[in-house]
């Protein structure tokens, strides 16, 4: 049970978290003009990384807010928390 | 015939209170302080239990937790019964009753027993290898071999018992009250760190309490009194919370932790009443100190579980700690200084002592010298071939062991004893340090495993970080501890201490009979019966990873987890396969330490409390008037409301024949309301609803339909602009809370530079739905004043108004097809407006119906329900409501899926109307369609989704999605069923008022 430190609220427990999949997937601005194989890629495909993961968190049961973590996934280390459009961390 | 091993007065046992309890229904007695396992072997019992697959007698082996053997029901047959608990960890009182397990008829004469004879049939996987054949016999074999296996019995009726949940915030958490637990809590508690210290047993002190080793010395005094005036000025340190009887379950990352308080257990039945038993502590500790201690190792030998065997701590526990003598002709077996320190205990207190058998070829310190002088037989070099004694051990038989201890030569020598102590090391408890991901390392000099690498802010300290010996303890654990909280100076700078020190070891995992190892039980889990041949053989067979010989052999797999014998497993796979034990690793340790009851696990979730319901503000008059309930999402709607015992379906023809014929009334306060306020609330509207919002008028309302990205249809629901920039939207019921947070995700991540804001306001309104011909007059009698005119208030269209001193929201909006007006309230006026449409409606016969008649009602005017007629899967388009994609906006939610080649293919799965031939027959939800009867295998068309006999229009009427249905008007198909195929017809699924006639009405 992580321990997550929502950048609106501080530290909490996991259970008033959602997670919200793959961070920095940006939705296509003009999603008429993909083909078929393009928009697929930003409908379905998603990365399932064993290490360090971006990922979108929404603190569902506190302030409703959405922002990214930098996680990694073999040992569960939160390796930083930033907000939404915020730029993330270099490797 | 029970004989008083009692021997000696203890400080923890009280005397003068006298406690009588039952085993196996005959009754005995012991004294306050006592557990079942002290109490039992003051009376000299051991034989408490029977082994789970050869069914052999055991007794009881330890003092504590790691108890493999002595497993009893307390309580059986009563809803208190709680099976498979440890005898050595039940404290005692009045009217407890307790009884063995795993046995039939009896522990003195169990049926079972004749497995033991046939141990030789009964190798590692034997059930695997034989009950394989034929395959269809398994349900048969499951049957016996389930009847005869089994531990205790789960109780059959309700717990009565109150359990509880608690969150626990700490910076430091110390775990284990022993010597050292209490010197870093009250280091770390002296250090303003606000400190939590738990201890499973009911006493501090952990075994150190009890350690009366004179040549052991803590500032000149024995350990034991040093320790006892540590622990009184603990007690009075103000931010040190203690608490006793309290488990550590669980270990996980983050420092968060579970742990069991026991509240009631050691109370009499008329003492637990009301009161809660146990509580899950649910900890976060900034910090976190292990001081879990270590477990005495048995050592394997052949017949190595016989009543009467015992770990040579638990020995002198009992001794020292309960004043209870195990044996009156007591045997040590040792490979190290410890079992000395049990003989001495039991010699001081004048009970006899016949030997001590070391595999060690000597040893010189003071204890062992003191051992000597009293003239108590050692045999060095020795082990033990065998023991005999069904159900109680009589005897021990020896030999010399050879130089390099894999044989034994000499001749035979017999002991008659009746207990026998075993000492074969120190294993760490590093369960919990484990479980927190951390990672162990193996130390060969030691003959341990580690901590190694910490995973999160914790240290290991005193005998479960490796330190044994009391000097090293206190020198490494005032270094852990400053190095860790991060101080200067702490009491234990200049504490002084003198040790005995011990100078030899000896370590052999599986020690050698005069016999084949074949022909030998030497036990390595003693609850599930594995023993080291099984290991072996498992070897033998190919298996090499020490997690499928664990599962093979089902070593480490009962209820103790094999806290013993883990270690002489791996060292026996280690030695026979040739491979360093570093190499070897250990098994996974997992949560719990020890079991969990399911009480203390749901807590207060139990009862009415195990899923919420929610209730709308007019929930009492429906129950008055004796509606039936159906649960919709978490919440609790009106489902019919029989009158003189009507039918679910006598009840749903009246009530939707009513409200076509004159007037119904439905409580809609459920649907999800979410306020959208914000200069860019329609532009938001336009990008999340599949038609266009800009142009709807201040007080009108519009029917919505919202997508998924992936273009299958995720929710509906009508919304109304209530001014420039303000809309009330309503979702359906189940699918509100996922609406919300949708729009709230698209909102934050996607458009930030949309000026809007989402309240939901579900809670905040209640609703009542007044639909049919007579609808109007009853409004009109409610709210006199409001012009109800199709010019003033035309349908889709909304109007404030006041009921008396009430505000409402009126929307004239139909789910029906019927003229109908939704009157939204505050929530708390929700059963006032209810009965004053009642009132009102009284002329006009109103009906209140509940969720059936909507459905059947909005079925007849082939209106879907999200997630009845669709499942995800289903495009607007597939639901033939093309109307309501808007070709001209650029793009919303989803839009660009509608064009992917999946979604546009001619044949998926179409809404339609269906008709049954026998206008009598109502489909069954879900029945499935085909187009030919004769075809195999039969190729399915679709599925049903919606079905009811339709009292309007005196026919049976069904929605169906169908492959290619929208091109196959008219077209005949079957309904197949388990013993008559129904025909059907494809239809328009609008069955009634097609052209909207009655909404004017």
């Amino acid at each position: 049970m992580f321990l997550i430190n929502c950048p609106y609220c501080g530290e909490r427990d996991q259970q008033e978290f959602k997670a919200g999949g793959e961070a920095h997937i940006e939705r296509p601005k003009q999603p008429t003009e993909l083909s078929d194989d393009e928009w697929a890629e930003y409908l379905f495909m998603r990365k399932n990384i064993k290490g360090v993961q971006f990922e979108r968190w929404n603190h569902a049961h506190g302030c409703r807010k959405w922002f990214n973590m930098v996680r990694d996934t073999s040992n569960d280390e939160i390796k930083a928390i930033y907000k939404m459009g915020e730029k993330p961390p270099s490797q | 015939m029970t004989k008083n091993l009692r021997v000696k007065s203890s400080e923890y046992i009280d005397e003068t209170n006298r406690i009588s309890f039952k085993f196996n229904g005959k009754t005995y007695h012991g004294f306050k302080g006592d557990t079942l396992a002290s109490a039992l072997l003051a009376n000299d019992i051991h034989l408490v239990g029977r082994s789970f697959k050869y069914h052999r007698p055991r007794g009881i082996m330890t003092s504590g937790s790691e108890e493999p053997n002595a497993i009893v029901q307390i309580n059986p047959d009563t809803n208190r019964t709680e099976p498979n608990v440890r005898a050595t960890e039940v404290e005692i009182y009045e009217g407890l009753e307790a009884s063995s397990q795993n046995c039939w008829p009896s522990v003195e004469f169990d049926i079972g027993g004749i497995n033991n004879f046939l141990s030789p049939f009964f190798p590692a996987g034997f059930y695997y290898k034989t009950f394989m054949w034929p395959a269809s016999f398994w349900e048969k074999y499951e049957f016996f071999i389930r009847h005869s296996a089994g531990l205790g019995k789960s109780p059959t009726s309700s717990d009565p018992d109150i359990y509880d949940h608690r969150n626990v915030h700490c910076d430091v958490l110390v775990v284990g009250a022993g010597i050292s637990g209490i010197l870093a809590a009250k280091n770390a508690a002296k250090n303003n760190f606000k400190t939590l210290l738990v201890d499973e047993k009911n006493e501090l002190g952990g075994s150190t309490i009890y350690e009366n080793n004179e040549f052991n010395k803590i500032d000149n005094k024995t350990p034991s009194e040093w320790l006892k005036k540590e622990i009184e000025e603990i007690k009075g340190i103000k931010n040190l919370e203690i608490k006793t009887r309290t488990s550590v379950a669980a270990y996980h990352q983050y420092n968060y932790l579970l742990a069991r308080e026991n509240l009631t257990d050691h109370l009499e039945a008329k003492d637990k009443t009301n009161k809660i038993r146990q509580r899950l502590l649910k900890i976060r500790a900034k910090k976190v100190i292990l001081a879990t201690g270590a477990l005495e190792r048995p050592l394997i030998f052949n017949n190595n579980d016989r009543p009467g065997i015992m770990l040579s701590s638990a020995v002198k526990k009992y001794s020292e700690f309960y004043g209870v003598a195990c044996g009156s002709k007591n045997v040590f077996f040792t490979n190290n200084d410890s079992a000395y320190e049990s003989a001495l205990s039991l010699y001081n207190k004048g009970i006899n002592v016949e030997a001590i058998i070391d595999i060690r070829e000597q040893s010189e310190s003071k204890i062992v010298k003191k051992v000597k002088e009293a003239g108590i037989k050692i045999y060095w070099s020795h082990s033990i071939v065998d023991t005999i004694g069904y159900k109680r051990l009589n005897s021990v038989s020896i030999m010399k062991l050879s130089i390099d201890g894999t044989s034994v030569t000499g001749s035979k020598i017999s002991i008659s004893c009746d207990c026998l102590g075993v000492a074969g090391g120190w294993t760490p408890a590093v369960h919990l340090y484990t479980q927190s991901g951390s990672k162990l390392k193996f130390n060969e000099e030691k003959n341990v495993f580690l901590p190694n690498q910490n995973k999160s802010e914790q240290i290991s300290v005193g005998s479960c970080g490796g330190d044994f010996k009391i000097d090293e303890i206190i020198k490494n654990l005032n270094q852990k501890l400053k190095d860790n909280l991060n101080i200067k100076e702490t009491d234990l700078d200049n504490v002084k201490v003198e040790i005995d020190q011990e100078n030899s070891k000896r370590n052999i995992w599986l020690l050698p009979s005069d016999k084949p190892l074949g022909k030998t039980k030497p036990f390595v889990d003693y609850q599930n019966d594995a023993t080291a041949k099984d290991i072996k053989l498992a070897l033998r067979e190919g298996f090499r990873s020490i997690e499928h010989v664990k599962r093979y052999t089902t070593t480490g797999m009962g209820t103790d987890q094999g806290k013993l014998g883990n270690m002489h497993a791996l060292g026996i796979i280690a030695d026979t396969a040739g491979v360093k034990m570093a190499e070897l690793g250990t098994t996974t340790f997992r949560p719990p330490y020890t079991p969990l009851t399911f009480g203390t696990i749901v807590g207060r979730n139990v009862g009415k409390f195990f899923d919420i319901f929610r209730r709308t503000s007019m929930n009492d008059w429906h129950v008055e008037n004796k509606a039936e309930f159906e649960n919709v999402g978490q919440w609790k709607r009106a489902w019919y409301y029989p009158i003189n015992g009507e039918t679910m379906h006598q009840a749903v023809q009246r009530e939707s024949k009513a409200a076509r014929e004159s007037a119904g009334i439905l409580d809609a306060s459920t649907l999800g309301k979410i306020d959208i306020q914000g200069s860019d609330a329609s532009e938001f509207l336009n990008r999340v609803y599949t038609n266009a919002w800009s142009k709807l008028a201040i007080g009108k309302c519009r029917y919505g339909l919202m997508l998924n990205e992936d273009g299958m249809v995720y929710d509906d629901g009508v919304t109304t602009r209530l001014g420039e920039n303000h809309y009330i939207m309503t979702t359906t019921t189940g699918g509100a809370a996922n609406v919300l947070g949708k729009l709230e995700d698209y909102l934050q991540t996607e458009w930030p530079e949309l000026d809007v804001y989402l309240t939901s306001v579900t809670d905040h309104y209640a609703t009542a739905s007044l639909c049919g011909p007579n609808s109007k007059k009853i409004l009109k009698k409610i709210i006199p004043d409001l012009d109800l005119s199709d010019e003033n208030f035309p349908h889709m269209s909304f109007k404030e108004a006041n009921i008396g001193s009430i505000q409402c929201r009126i929307m004239r909006i139909s789910f029906t097809g019927e003229h109908s007006y939704e009157i939204n309230v505050q929530a708390s006026y929700g059963k006032d407006l209810w009965k004053k449409c009642m009132e009102a409606g009284q002329e006009f016969n109103i009906t209140p119906y509940g969720t059936e008649t909507m459905h059947l009602l909005r079925a007849e005017k082939g209106f879907i329900i999200v997630g009845q007629d669709t499942d995800g899967t289903m495009t607007p388009i597939d639901l033939q409501m093309d109307w309501i994609v808007s070709k001209k906006k650029y793009d919303f939610i989803g839009k660009r899926s509608l064009y992917r080649s999946d979604t546009m293919r001619e044949d998926r799965k179409q809404l339609v109307g269906l008709l049954t031939d026998d206008p009598n027959i109502v489909l069954e939800e879900g029945a499935q369609i085909v187009s030919e009867l004769n075809q195999s295998p039969v190729e399915m068309l679709g599925h049903v989704t919606s079905s009811y006999f339709s009292p309007n229009l005196k026919k049976s009427i069904a929605l169906a999605v169908v492959r290619g249905g929208k091109d196959m008007m008219g077209k005949k198909l079957f309904v197949p069923m388990e013993n008559k195929n129904i025909n059907v017809t494809i239809a328009n699924p609008v069955f009634y008022d097609e052209k909207n006639q009655r909404l004017n009405a």
